[in-house]
């Protein structure tokens, strides 16, 4: 679904990506893991446009969406929650997902959609729906996250981006968010990239691992792999 | 660390010397321009030398530390106000005496309001000072007992002393006016102004500007008090101020609300930011401009088929026009392009195979 | 009625009015500030000029209601420009270059429509009657225009309202003006939202403009004291709150009525200084900003 071909991207002099090479197969959920600085933030920026890349590709299901503006970017059905959730702080619950169902404006009808109103992003969160005249920012870290999953998803996409869900979030409610991520792709057939630093839980319901060092790929393997081999997941995941 | 004072010692005195030898060049470059133009030049450069005056203490406000005034044409108002009160005496007192007076009084009220103008930024700081320049003349006309309201206050002509008179005669075989007189007033301020500026920048002080300009929170942490630096810097562009407004009342002859317009304010900082936020040069060229530009429009333009008043309002249009291209075009001004591009030429020189940096 | 309480009255009713119209100038500018964080020092001026072109038209027999619908639609598009040409260039750079900009502007339209319009005083019609009610034998401060006036801003401050918290078009408004980076990613238009807001505030600034020369004169500089009232208000009320505009706005109405009639006229604008900072030090965020504290 989703092909970066030798794509870099420099801030001054500084390469956060080098050469990326990288694919993201339909229906499965590809993990982006390393260290901090590794790249991995400016890779899904780059991707989903907020950065202008200084060479290489980005093609989404085809179509050459290289430095296409951000803001075109849900309409072709990608939903990004960036580096730090993304919540409109100022806004209440509810407005923040009516800003995601905005999205979906543009979308073809038959456009898979586990969440498709208001009331099903309730229905998935309880705690939203809850809260849903609670102004955004009272919202605690777990629930944030869920909000801004729930406003992705509202938009309808094919192909969605996460940031590091897990950052700052007990590993109780990082289970329950994957667990959401690994059913929703599992019945509904949603793309997702992931990027995580925390590659344990990433890789428990990932398909396919991808490691960032300094901006360059240097491992690109199945999810399986990635779990089994100690040598690999000492090298570069820590763990 | 003695060694290290008296190299400091050295490189002080050496640009004290350089700035006494600029200040003393541009003093003779003036009575040479002076002695060898007409009368009317004298006026405009009589001009020159206030809105000189009060361009440097704004450029460096804004240029060096960063706070953007919109009340520096009040400012000028108490220093003229002042001069006029004291010069209105059977035997006032030498003009370098009230003019100093002016410096103080004018020093005292940029005090109050720098130390409320500390905790302000940007266009919060604009708009109080903007509130200021506008309240500030209403002040003069409630009190119409001092200050004579609307007319003002008139200014009588020095007279010129002997020393002078004879001065004049050796250098130029000319009659010196009470015109004249003024005009070395002015000019004798400007350069005690230039003196004292060139010093500024490159002293402690200014550096401290700078770096409350730039960051500041690398400055407190650096253990340079913020507010301290601020109400001093507005406090300095005040004594400009106040001078300039001395020298104004004296060339003028006259302190009257309506020379005191928020048009004033604006056209000192236009004069700032087309020589170049925080150069002294520029502020010479910003007062020229200010001063020659619209005699040379407003004929123009009468030329040109339009009325006088409207005319007249031909300058502010361009000054207006003027900023918005400048910060749209070229934000350093005259002398801030003139040093990136000579900066750019020399590094260009110094690395020739350097590749035009990417992304 | 008692004469003390006639002319107690009186002053209220005319700090009243004038509020309303300071506050109707101050919206103009919370317009601009909550959605590009930037004080348009030229609103002022805007709105000077689109009441020339509303007395332009008035002069040729055009009807009231068209003039200012024209002045509106003016002031509309005069908004648009100015972000899209001199703003638009300048965002995220150096915050003084901005302010410079705003004060260039408000100097080169104000000679502009000297130029255009004459300097002159010239009178602007009211489009009801300027006559002060009468309460029995006494004379309210009180006339057919300031009912006129205080409804306009009614209608335009509920709208507003409704815009901002009912339509989704409001809403992609706050959402930009709150976190333009994570608006854009949810596809909304930022960029076209922030020449929307200002052309909004220029259409609103023209109401205003129109509204203080109602049954006055006007003259190049006759929005000069109301850019430093707006501006004032508008810190009062915390300047990203329409409702803290509109509520500073009356304050300040009131503080200047009650001044002119107790004090002094001539000491208003010192009086109006004075409060300014007074704001400005203790409470810097003004009466009715949101949780964040501001950096003035």
């Amino acid at each position: 679904m989703l092909t970066l071909s030798n794509l870099t991207t420099t801030y001054g002099p500084v390469r956060a990506l080098d050469s990326v090479d990288l694919t993201v197969e339909t229906g499965r959920i590809t993990a982006v893991l390393g260290a901090n600085g590794a790249g991995k933030t400016s890779l899904l920026r780059t991707v989903s446009g907020l950065v202008r890349p200084a060479s290489g590709t980005v093609t989404l299901d085809g179509t050459d969406i290289t430095g296409a503006p951000v803001e075109s970017m849900v309409h072709r059905g990608m939903a990004h929650v960036p580096e730090g959730r993304g919540v409109i702080a100022e806004l209440t619950v509810e407005e923040n997902l009516r800003l995601g169902a905005r999205g979906a404006a543009k979308r073809p009808s038959d456009a898979p959609a586990p969440v498709r109103t208001l009331d099903d992003a309730y229905r998935l969160f309880p705690v939203l729906g809850d809260r849903r005249n609670a102004q955004a920012h009272t919202l605690s870290g777990g629930e944030r996250q869920m909000l801004v999953i729930a406003r992705a998803l509202l938009s309808r996409p094919t192909l969605l981006l996460l940031d590091e869900p897990s950052l700052g979030l007990a590993p109780r409610i990082v289970a329950q968010i994957f667990d959401l991520l690994r059913t929703l792709v599992a019945d509904s057939g949603l793309t997702v990239l992931l990027v995580e630093q925390n590659a344990r839980s990433a890789l428990s319901i990932a398909h396919t691992g991808v490691v960032l060092n300094l901006g360059k790929v240097v491992v690109t393997e199945s999810a399986e792999v990635l779990r089994n081999d100690a040598t690999l997941r000492h090298s570069y995941l820590g763990f | 660390m003695s060694t290290d004072n008296t190299t400091t010692k050295r490189l002080l005195d050496l640009n004290l010397t350089r700035n006494l030898l600029i200040s003393l060049a541009v003093l003779v470059l003036g009575v040479l321009l002076l002695e060898s133009t007409d009368r009317y030049t004298n006026t405009q450069l009589s001009s020159l030398t206030y809105y000189a005056i009060a361009a440097i203490g704004l450029t460096a406000l804004t240029g060096l530390n960063g706070q953007i005034s919109l009340g520096h044409g009040a400012l000028m108002a108490v220093g003229a106000y002042t001069t006029a009160l004291m010069l209105d005496t059977e035997t006032p007192l030498p003009f370098p005496v009230v003019a100093l007076a002016a410096v103080v009084v004018t020093s005292v009220v940029g005090f109050v309001v720098g130390i409320g103008a500390a905790r302000l930024h940007g266009p919060y700081l604009a708009g109080a000072t903007l509130a200021l320049a506008v309240a500030l003349p209403s002040v003069a006309l409630y009190f119409k007992g001092t200050f004579n309201g609307e007319v003002g206050l008139t200014v009588a002509s020095p007279r010129p002393p002997e020393w002078f008179v004879s001065f004049i005669d050796a250098v130029s075989g000319e009659f010196a006016t009470s015109s004249k007189y003024v005009a070395y007033l002015g000019l004798f301020c400007l350069i005690v102004a230039l003196f004292f500026a060139l010093n500024l920048r490159r002293s402690k002080i200014g550096r401290h500007w700078r770096a409350v300009r730039d960051q500041e929170v690398a400055a407190e942490i650096a253990g340079i008090n913020l507010g301290r630096t601020r109400v001093q810097a507005f406090v300095i562009s005040a004594a400009y101020a106040g001078l300039a407004g001395a020298v104004m009342a004296v060339v003028v002859r006259l302190a009257a609300p309506s020379a005191f317009t928020i048009v004033l304010s604006l056209s000192l900082l236009t004069a700032a930011v087309i020589g170049g936020l925080g150069s002294i040069t520029g502020a010479f060229i910003g007062a020229a401009v200010l001063v020659f530009l619209p005699p040379w429009v407003t004929s123009l333009s009468t030329g040109s088929g339009l009325s006088d008043t409207q005319a007249a309002q031909m300058s502010p249009l361009i000054y207006g026009i003027v900023l918005v291209l400048v910060m749209l075009l070229a934000p350093g001004g005259v002398m801030g392009t003139v040093t990136t591009a000579w900066r750019r030429a020399r590094l260009r020189r110094l690395h020739p195979a350097t590749p035009t940096q990417k992304g | 009625m008692n004469g003390d309480i006639q002319k107690l009255v009186n002053i209220l009713l005319n700090g009243l009015t004038q509020g309303i119209v300071i506050a109707a100038f101050a919206l103009a500018l919370v317009l601009i500030f909550r959605s590009t964080r930037i004080i348009n020092f030229a609103q002022g001026s805007q709105a000077m000029f689109t009441t020339y072109i509303a007395l332009t038209l008035l002069n040729r027999d055009f009807p009231y209601w068209a003039a200012f619908a024209a002045a509106l639609a003016a002031g509309f598009l005069i908004g648009a420009l100015l972000e899209r040409v001199v703003i638009r260039p300048l965002e995220g750079g150096m915050e003084l270059n901005i302010v410079i900009a705003t004060l260039g502007l408000y100097v080169a339209i104000q000679a502009l429509a000297a130029i255009l319009f004459g300097s002159d005083y010239q009178s602007f019609p009211s489009p009801v009657g300027v006559n002060g009610f009468q309460v029995g034998d006494t004379n309210l401060a009180l006339t057919p225009t300031s009912i006129f006036i205080l409804c306009t801003v009614g209608v335009v401050v509920v709208g507003l309202t409704l815009l901002f918290q009912k339509t989704q078009l409001g809403l992609t408004m706050r959402a930009a003006a709150f976190d333009g980076e994570v608006s854009r990613i949810l596809g909304v238009k930022v960029s076209h939202l922030l020449t929307f807001g200002w052309a909004l505030a220029g259409l609103v600034g023209a109401v205003a403009g129109i509204l203080v020369a109602s049954g006055q004169f006007i003259y190049p500089s006759y929005m000069e004291t109301l850019i430093v009232f707006g501006f004032i208000a508008a810190v009062i009320g915390g300047l990203d709150s329409p409702v803290g505009a509109v509520v500073g706005g009356v304050l300040l109405g009131l503080v200047n009525s009650l001044v002119s009639g107790y004090v002094a006229s001539g000491l208003v604008t010192l009086a109006a200084f004075v409060l300014l900072m007074v704001v400005l030090l203790l409470k810097p965020g003004g009466l009715f900003s949101s949780a964040k504290t501001r950096r003035v």
